[in-house]
């Protein structure tokens, strides 16, 4: 069943990592299996942030040189950013199999995300002006703990809690997903597409690759092909909801833009609060209150209905 | 309560099954006041007044904490706090007036058969499913599937309410103040809906019987259900059971829409589904 999250500060910063965390445990009964964050940190102009994998969690637990392989990977991305023309000014180890790295490039971008992907088994989760992603296994105080989200400070974030029901239990598989190769981009879903295959073929005909076989990644792309041909982010939503056959609501984050949209049966639940300065919506009121524990004003959206907000 | 002769009752849409004989049901008759409450049900006083904070309670122990309340006699009862928890107040089957001083999760106070309950706050999710008397009032909004099943007594939301409102409504009367979401009165058997704001898409989708009362715009019929003229009854009874709640039409009862089965998508003989497998 899942559960998704999103919170949007107007025209502030705050502890948006805290903030989400909260909501995802509230969530955790939705989920168990993995939870994951797409944070959007105060962005600058002229650097990236990437968050990329080595290996999978369970890889540790496999073989005898995996440690090193894990070194090696790290050492032929480095090696790759540098050949490209890309100046690192930042790295961080998140995990043993995790790293954030900031850096400076005016080369194609999507030509320097598929040369750091072909490295095998590296996978990259998410580059971006603003955008931090960062997903593993684990409910949502785990992985919180374990990538030091709490105080995280940014403007919007969006998150899931994941019962793994078509798909392993892995990294791969968590949501949130980032719309390779587009900036920023990232989504959250709960529900299920039923002109999945179809829609994909198309999207990959059209150059776009996906990591994995989860519907929510296509709507991600989907959502970000849309901008790139001109669509705003609400004119692409809107066209989801016709073009998307199935049961869906998901949420969807631009670096300056929050956005939920529900499909025309209304079949899987969102509820909204929104203030002057903050907006808040999750699959359940629970996690809304985990933010806001003192009564406030609710409602559901409506079958069809796609809303955005900005930071 | 009025008595429905039974061509009032076809004016107003509600042509009832013949089962008799067939069912095992126990029927009350109102003469047997005895049998309106259950034999085990406490003694209550509803001058004896008590509050109880859920703040740092789970469901099951505010749920455990209004029955032991009961037990000892507490007719009156005040939930503080109640945090959007999921079902809170549920299986609630004797006389009791209970009120929620905030806001409730999924669920919320499902299976009620007698109590009076107010819930300040909006439900979530499937509030009252299967509600089969009493009254539950809720002062803000609500979730989808709200009042899914219920087979009695009055589900009154005064706000705007998700979709599918009232799926499966088996008797009793949902009271919508504002909009309702798509499919709402989705295959309703019997009882009344009452949606004073705009009705959303495909409304009383396969009813198969009931009265749906629109005051707003009705974005679109469901399969089967059609448009039937107002009668004085109606009226009277909408008039009547808004007064009740304090509520009322924006343009007045006399031009509410009404809503029945069209009757044409049936698929029931005589036969019960037993008897048919003995034929076939």
């Amino acid at each position: 069943m899942c559960g998704i999250a999103g919170l949007i500060h107007k025209g502030k910063s705050a502890d948006i990592g805290g903030q989400l965390t909260s909501m995802l445990q509230s969530l955790k009964h939705r989920g168990p299996d993995s939870t994951g964050f797409a944070l959007y940190g105060n962005p600058t102009e002229n650097e990236y942030v990437i968050r990329f994998k080595l290996a999978e969690q369970a890889d540790l637990r496999t073989g005898f040189r995996i440690h090193d392989e894990v070194k090696e990977r790290q050492a032929e991305v480095d090696r790759r950013l540098e050949e490209m023309g890309a100046r690192v000014t930042e790295k961080d180890i998140a995990t043993e199999y995790a790293r954030r790295y900031r850096f400076t490039f005016d080369g194609d971008m999507k030509r320097l995300a598929d040369y750091i992907e072909d490295v095998e088994d590296v996978e990259i989760l998410s580059i971006g002006h603003g955008l931090e992603l960062i997903k593993d296994l684990g409910d949502a105080n785990t992985v919180s703990g374990q990538y030091d989200l709490g105080g995280f400070e940014g403007t919007h974030a969006i998150g899931h809690t994941r019962m793994a029901t078509e798909s392993d239990v892995d990294i791969r598989s968590a949501h949130p997903y980032w719309a390779y190769p587009f900036n920023d981009i990232a989504l959250v879903h709960n529900g299920q597409l039923t002109n999945y295959w179809g829609f994909r073929r198309e999207m990959e005909r059209r150059g776009h690759r996906f990591v994995s076989d989860c519907d929510s990644e296509l709507i991600a792309v989907y959502i970000a092909d849309r901008m790139d041909q001109g669509d705003d982010l609400e004119a692409a939503m809107e066209r989801s909801i016709g073009e998307l056959d199935g049961v869906f609501t998901y949420v969807v984050a631009t670096e300056d833009k929050l956005g939920m949209a529900k499909d025309v049966m209304a079949a899987k639940p969102m509820v909204i609060y929104e203030s002057d300065e903050f907006v808040a919506l999750a699959s359940e009121e629970v996690a809304i209150r985990s933010v806001f524990p003192h009564e406030i004003d609710t409602y559901d959206p409506y079958e069809g209905e796609v809303r955005v907000w900005q930071s | 309560m009025a008595k429905l002769d039974s061509r009032q009752a076809s004016e107003m849409g509600m042509r009832t099954e013949q089962l008799t004989g067939r069912t095992q049901q126990v029927f009350f008759s109102p003469e047997e006041s005895d049998n309106l409450t259950y034999s085990w049900a406490p003694e209550v006083d509803f001058e004896k007044h008590t509050e109880l904070d859920a703040e740092n309670r789970s469901a099951n122990e505010v749920n455990r904490h209004i029955r032991t309340l009961m037990e000892e006699g507490y007719g009156s009862i005040t939930i503080l706090n109640p945090g959007a928890k999921h079902s809170l107040g549920v299986g609630i089957l004797s006389r009791l007036s209970l009120r929620f001083e905030g806001s409730l999760g999924y669920f919320g106070c499902g299976l009620l058969d007698g109590p009076n309950v107010v819930v300040t706050g909006r439900v979530g999710w499937s509030c009252a499913e299967n509600m089969m008397a009493g009254t539950l009032v809720i002062e803000k909004n609500a979730g989808s599937s709200f009042g899914a099943a219920i087979r009695g007594g009055d589900l009154v939301c005064k706000g705007d309410v998700g979709g599918r409102t009232g799926i499966d409504q088996k008797g009793g009367t949902i009271i919508a103040g504002g909009r309702t979401g798509a499919f709402s009165g989705f295959m309703m058997q019997r009882g009344r809906m009452v949606i004073l704001g705009d009705a959303g898409k495909s409304l009383g989708d396969s009813m198969y019987d009931g009265t749906i009362y629109v005051g707003g715009k009705i974005a679109d019929l469901g399969v089967d259900a059609v448009e039937e003229d107002l009668t004085e009854f109606d009226c009277g009874w909408l008039k009547r059971k808004l007064d009740l709640y304090g509520m009322e039409a924006a343009n007045g009862v006399e031009n509410m829409t009404k809503i029945v089965s069209g009757k044409q998508l049936w698929n029931y003989d005589n036969l019960e589904p037993t008897e048919k497998k003995l034929i076939l």
